[in-house]
């Protein structure tokens, strides 16, 4: 293989790493195992020494195209084949394209007498002879401890041991020894003394039933690496480890807005929605519908052409689409085209890490766009709070990488403040977004309230809305403000009928005001009428009277121009 | 029948003509000579020369004595200089 000169900084020294192709060990390796040096795996029995180094050697061969000679000193090759066949890995066919030597050395003290001095050259061909014939890169013995028990001399042992190492180095291979996990020492027999480039601890502990498989660094010369206890699991994949913090928060970011798909609840986000990408924790006391709001959720990403991934902890997926059927939510189609995924199990069915691997599993074959966990405080059962905090850290990490819009719903247990309790705030700060619905709870009934605690990058309403759930779905309902702030329930329904007998109330008040006017103008009018006639029988008086006087004025004229006639 | 197969069928592995291997080939054709004479056979096989016949009797460490016959099976490490040990892994009992 050609040695890869880092772009980016081709000054730079980069120190020479075989890559093991195991998930996660590269990454807090900082790219492998030193290149042509031995590296020590020690661990108690049962832990994957074995899985790892020879998953090692497979993914040399299948994946760097590194031929690898692996050596048992424990187990006969037929049922080494047997064991990693089972975690599809094909030795014979490996062995048959000439890519891998498995050698079995078997030492049985029964059958074997020291007499007189020797020394190991008989291994150092044999092994030489492996590597030669494949050309092989990488090496496993596994675990050369064994020799301790089969061999009485010691002394010599130790010194071919040591022979043995510096052999390897000037073979140039890259060599993984196993080594038995002793009491005071890392091993047994003290094998770090010779191997000291990179040992790595392998380690399997249950804590309340739950078994965990976990590794460790306990030196790297001349590399930084990884120094925290990193989890790993082995499955039908073989083996992968998890880093904890693997992620370094400069991550893509996506300014494109996803809708809640609760009716109402798009309209208290300025935005309208959820940033995709973001992390949503829906929380609040049981049976405050945090499954309903999910399964919103879920449909309107459904509608929208998102792949969805829903994670059920609670309820089986016969069972959620039922229930979610009962208020409306039409999933069913969704699961049958394939854009809807619901896994449900029981959160103590594995441990924690195996939960997360099964969801970076599916996250990797599926490639979901909207994954739902439903609840997760459901795992909290399954570990500590510390443990389940670190496991979301690692999947948050995940999810953000991937662009993955994640909700989280979370069942926490009743207080009176609306702050809600410490259960979550293992989560809190990871999460961009938080819901909180809770029970209102007040003059014998209880009423549902949805509100916004955070959002970030977003302004959101500050209300606490009311919501009901009838058989057409949610509904959030207007903001009632009584004397006494926000109306819930009955208070709402009983100040509705207040405001209509009012609006009654007023209507008639009305009413009576105005027949009150239309009688006074009719009173009006009539005064108007009758001071009218008044007015006219005293004009029609004076008519009268001027007429009179008129008529005896000109009798009295005429009688003057007689007179003088007379005379 | 009994001049084709030896009832002694012994192999000496090595590795080069090292100062351990001619001890442990002197040592073993003593001990044969002086208790299974006429009854045995060595085999001496050189893994610088054969490495690919290593793996078939386990062989790990160098110089090997390897009993072939009879059965089991018998590896006796070393440059087989302690007699005694060899006798006893070979499971011949020494004549006293």
């Amino acid at each position: 293989m050609r040695n890869k000169i880092s772009p980016q900084n081709p000054e730079k020294f980069i120190f020479p790493k075989t890559p093991t192709g195991i998930e996660g060990l590269d990454e807090i390796t900082e790219g492998g195992f030193p290149k042509g040096r031995p590296t020590l795996i020690c661990g108690s029995a049962g832990c994957g020494k074995t899985l790892l180094s020879m998953q090692f050697i497979i993914k040399g061969i299948t994946e760097f195209n590194e031929p690898g000679v692996f050596m048992s000193f424990e187990e006969p090759s037929n049922d080494l084949a047997l064991n990693v066949k089972s975690l599809g890995f094909d030795l014979e066919k490996l062995k048959s394209e000439k890519k891998l030597v498995v050698d079995h050395v078997r030492v049985e003290r029964s059958e074997i007498e020291e007499a007189g001095e020797y020394d190991l050259d008989g291994l150092f061909i044999r092994l030489g002879h492996a590597i030669d014939t494949i050309k092989a890169k990488r090496v496993v013995l596994d675990t050369v401890e064994s020799l301790f028990s089969g061999l009485e001399n010691q002394a010599i042992l130790r010194a071919e041991l040591r022979r043995l190492f510096n052999w390897l180095k000037e073979k140039g291979v890259t060599a993984l020894i196993t080594g038995e996990r002793g009491e005071a020492t890392l091993t047994r027999q003290g094998l770090e003394e010779y191997v000291s480039d990179c040992v790595i601890i392998l380690d399997h502990r249950v804590i309340e039933q739950v078994s965990t498989r976990r590794m460790r660094i306990v030196k790297y010369r001349g590399s930084t690496h990884g120094t925290n206890e990193y989890p790993f699991l082995i499955d039908e994949n073989g083996i992968s480890v998890l880093p904890i913090t693997s992620l370094k928060l400069n991550n893509e970011v996506s300014s494109d807005v996803v809708s809640t798909g609760v009716p109402g609840l798009d309209a208290m986000f300025e935005k309208g929605g959820f940033y995709r990408g973001s992390n949503i924790l829906i929380s609040g006391t049981a049976g405050t519908a945090k499954t309903t709001i999910a399964s919103y959720f879920a449909l309107e990403q459904c509608r929208k052409k998102e792949r969805v991934v829903y994670f059920a902890f609670e309820e089986s997926p016969q069972q959620l689409l039922r229930n979610m059927k009962s208020i409306g939510i039409e999933l069913e189609k969704y699961v049958k085209n394939g854009s809807l995924q619901i896994h449900s199990s029981r959160p103590s069915l594995n441990g924690l890490e195996l939960h997360l691997l099964t969801l970076q599993k599916i996250i990797r074959e599926f490639k979901p766009t909207t994954i739902i966990i439903d609840p997760i405080s459901n795992l909290i059962t399954v570990g500590s709070e510390f443990e389940v905090r670190s496991m979301l850290v690692r999947l948050i990490d995940m999810l953000k990488v991937n662009n993955i819009t994640a909700l989280f719903t979370s069942l926490n247990k009743q207080n009176d403040t609306l702050r809600p309790d410490m259960a979550e705030e293992s989560v809190s700060s990871l999460v961009d977004t938080w819901v909180t619905v809770r029970d209102m709870e007040g003059i014998g009934e209880r009423n549902r309230g949805i509100f916004i605690i955070k959002s970030r990058g977003m302004g959101h309403s500050n209300q606490v809305r009311e919501f009901v759930i009838t058989s057409s779905g949610i509904k959030l309902l207007e903001v009632e403000v009584g004397p006494n702030g926000i109306l819930t329930g009955m208070a709402r329904h009983s100040n509705l009928i207040d405001k209509e007998v009012n609006q009654l109330k007023k209507e008639n008040e009305l009413g009576r005001k105005d027949r009150e006017i239309a009688r006074k103008r009719k009173v009006l009018e009539a005064n108007i009428a009758a001071l009218r006639s008044e007015f006219e029988s005293v004009e029609e008086e004076l008519s009268i009277l001027k007429s009179t006087e008129h008529l005896e004025s000109r009798i009295k004229s005429e009688k003057k121009t007689s007179k003088p006639a007379k005379k | 029948m009994k001049k084709q197969q030896p009832e002694w069928q012994l192999r000496l592995y090595i590795a080069g003509q090292t100062p351990k291997s001619t001890t442990a080939l002197n040592n073993i054709k003593k001990y044969a000579e002086e208790h299974l004479k006429g009854q045995y056979s060595i085999e001496i096989i050189d893994l610088l020369v054969n490495p690919q016949l290593a793996e078939g009797d386990q062989i790990f460490a160098v110089p090997t004595l390897v009993r072939k016959v009879p059965e089991p099976i018998r590896q006796i490490i070393g440059d087989l200089s302690n007699e005694e040990r060899v006798l006893v892994g070979l499971n011949i009992k020494p004549l006293k």
